[in-house]
């Protein structure tokens, strides 16, 4: 492909995949307040809309008007950065996740905006950096609470980035590859038995990425940075209108990426259960649409787990928190990688 | 295009190390050595090898310098003072560095008979196989040994750092709790 086409077909791929993410990342904050309504035995957001369904526009909206305070003590363009850095952070990591087989006419991908052969590195470089959003917001703020917010929340993220890093080795060790595409048709051979999480033997590691993922989006049980009760806030204490949604949006949107990383690492990306058992049909409209269905499928269940969660668990306190990425999560990381090498060395 | 993002990204590089001296308050400093180390990052990824810019990033700008910052942050450090002596430095020290930099070159390139032709020869004719297998192949091959060694060396520094930071929490009196809070 020359080299006009092939920027236009990406710069067509980034604004569409970029408008779904937005659009997802509305509809999660709904998903959350309808499910955590339930769980608490009242109705949620209802009003707007059937079933409450514009209510993500008109909170769009309503951000967009509020008045845009900047506190005085505050250091300018750190204080203007950090939101920015936050949700781009947020919105990069999609570009490296396939949602399907690659497909297409002459060499366009049809359904990943750029196919890496080191796609997953790319992920957790991408949320490493993110942490310079909330670490800037705390400090640029001026305020006590905003700096406690921001040192506990990017003390976290270092902590349990260790534990995320080291329970993926072991998938990556399984698929041989870096590439997200490798892992999945890795997984895809007999279907569910072959995901990672059941025929794979991979669900100490699930669990682990689990429970840092938890921690690495600043959610419950693990949201001390912003524990309403002893920081106000937390990090974006004074921040306020679109700046303090952009903050909410990077939340919502790194849930959504998590979410992503787990289904492709784990539960099989965009195959079926049935996998390559239920080969390819003869209609290539299903062909296309099917992996979207199971790709999307699998990100909402994970996205439910995550609001279930949060409805149940009580907050933890901060040294349980470390003692158990520190102590717990990271020697259970390490002993799957051993117990997934031996394994491997012996087949 | 390789020739205009290497143009692009090198100036961002450039421009983000001068930044970096220039600057007075410590925390911009450490933001413009997070440019460079990024911007560093894409020139790797210009030269293909994918492996190392993202393990730049994921070491160098994720890991490295949230410390960095961190520091910055905790001891609230304040404004640099400008005195003779840094004043004297910014005039002397670019021209001094530029020179001693060009008589280095010239004394390697010519030491091993080279000229600025040859060098980066090697980087474009890539075998074939992924960057990644490459790299692996040579890390624990060819290179194991040093490789272990490495890792025991880091392992021994981890081990020093963490006997360091308990001397210190007994001295003032706090055990290991007191400590984390």
């Amino acid at each position: 492909m020359t080299i006009l086409p092939f920027i236009l077909w990406s710069l067509l791929k980034v604004a569409v995949v970029t408008v779904v993410m937005l659009m997802g990342i509305a509809y999660t904050v709904l998903l959350e307040r309808k499910l955590v309504g339930r769980i608490q035995n009242r109705w949620g957001p209802s009003r707007v809309g059937p079933f409450g369904l514009l209510q993500p526009l008109v909170d769009g909206a309503k951000s967009f008007l509020k008045e845009d305070l900047i506190p005085t003590a505050v250091y300018r363009p750190l204080y203007l950065l950090a939101p920015i850095i936050s949700l781009g952070c947020a919105l990069i990591s999609i570009a490296v996740i396939p949602f399907g087989a690659s497909m297409g006419p002459k060499g366009m991908d049809l359904f990943e905006i750029s196919n890496l052969n080191v796609g997953l590195l790319v992920i957790l470089a991408v949320t490493s950096v993110g942490v310079y959003g909330i670490a800037l917001a705390g400090w640029s703020s001026n305020n006590k609470y905003s700096l406690l917010g921001a040192l506990r929340s990017s003390a976290q993220l270092i902590s349990y980035e260790l534990a995320l890093g080291l329970s993926l080795v072991g998938v990556v060790l399984r698929a041989g590859s870096l590439n997200l595409r490798d892992i999945v048709n890795q997984q895809a051979t007999l279907g569910m038995a072959t995901w990672n999480i059941f025929g794979g033997l991979q669900f100490i590691a699930f669990f682990i990425y689990l429970m840092a993922a938890f921690a690495e989006t600043n959610r419950s049980p693990f949201d001390l940075p912003e524990a309403e009760s002893e920081l106000t806030g937390g990090y974006h204490t004074e921040y306020s209108s679109m700046k303090f949604a952009m903050f909410f949006m990077a939340e919502y949107g790194n849930m959504i990426n998590v979410g992503c990383v787990a289904t492709l690492l784990f539960l099989g990306g965009w195959t079926s259960p049935l996998g390559n058992l239920m080969g390819p049909f003869d209609n290539p409209i299903i062909n296309a649409v099917l992996p979207i269905f199971w790709f999307v499928l699998k990100v909402f269940c994970f996205l439910c787990l995550y609001v279930w969660v949060r409805g149940t668990l009580p907050r933890l306190r901060y040294d349980q928190l470390m003692n158990f990425g520190w102590r717990f999560l990271l020697p259970l990381a390490m002993l799957n990688i051993v117990g997934t090498s031996l394994w491997l060395a012996y087949h | 295009m390789h020739l205009i993002l290497f143009f692009l990204f090198a100036g961002l590089c450039l421009a983000g190390a001068i930044n970096l001296l220039l600057q007075t308050h410590p925390i911009n400093s450490a933001l413009s050595l997070i440019v460079v180390m990024t911007s560093l990052a894409v020139l790797y990824l210009l030269l293909g090898a994918e492996f190392l810019a993202i393990a730049q990033i994921i070491v160098y700008a994720g890991a490295v310098m949230v410390l960095f910052t961190f520091v910055v942050m905790l001891l609230n450090a304040g404004r640099e003072e400008r005195t003779l002596g840094s004043r004297a430095g910014a005039r002397v020290g670019f021209p001094a560095v530029a020179v001693l930099l060009a008589v280095l070159a010239t004394v390697l390139l010519h030491a091993q008979g080279l000229t600025a032709a040859h060098l980066g020869a090697g980087l474009t004719d890539a075998k074939s196989g992924t960057n990644l297998d490459i790299l692996s192949q040579v890390l624990f091959h060819e290179l194991l040994l040093p490789f272990e060694v490495t890792s025991v060396l880091i392992l021994i520094a981890i081990l020093g750092a963490v006997a360091l930071a308990r001397a210190d929490g007994s001295k003032t009196g706090g055990a290991e709790g007191t400590a984390e809070k």
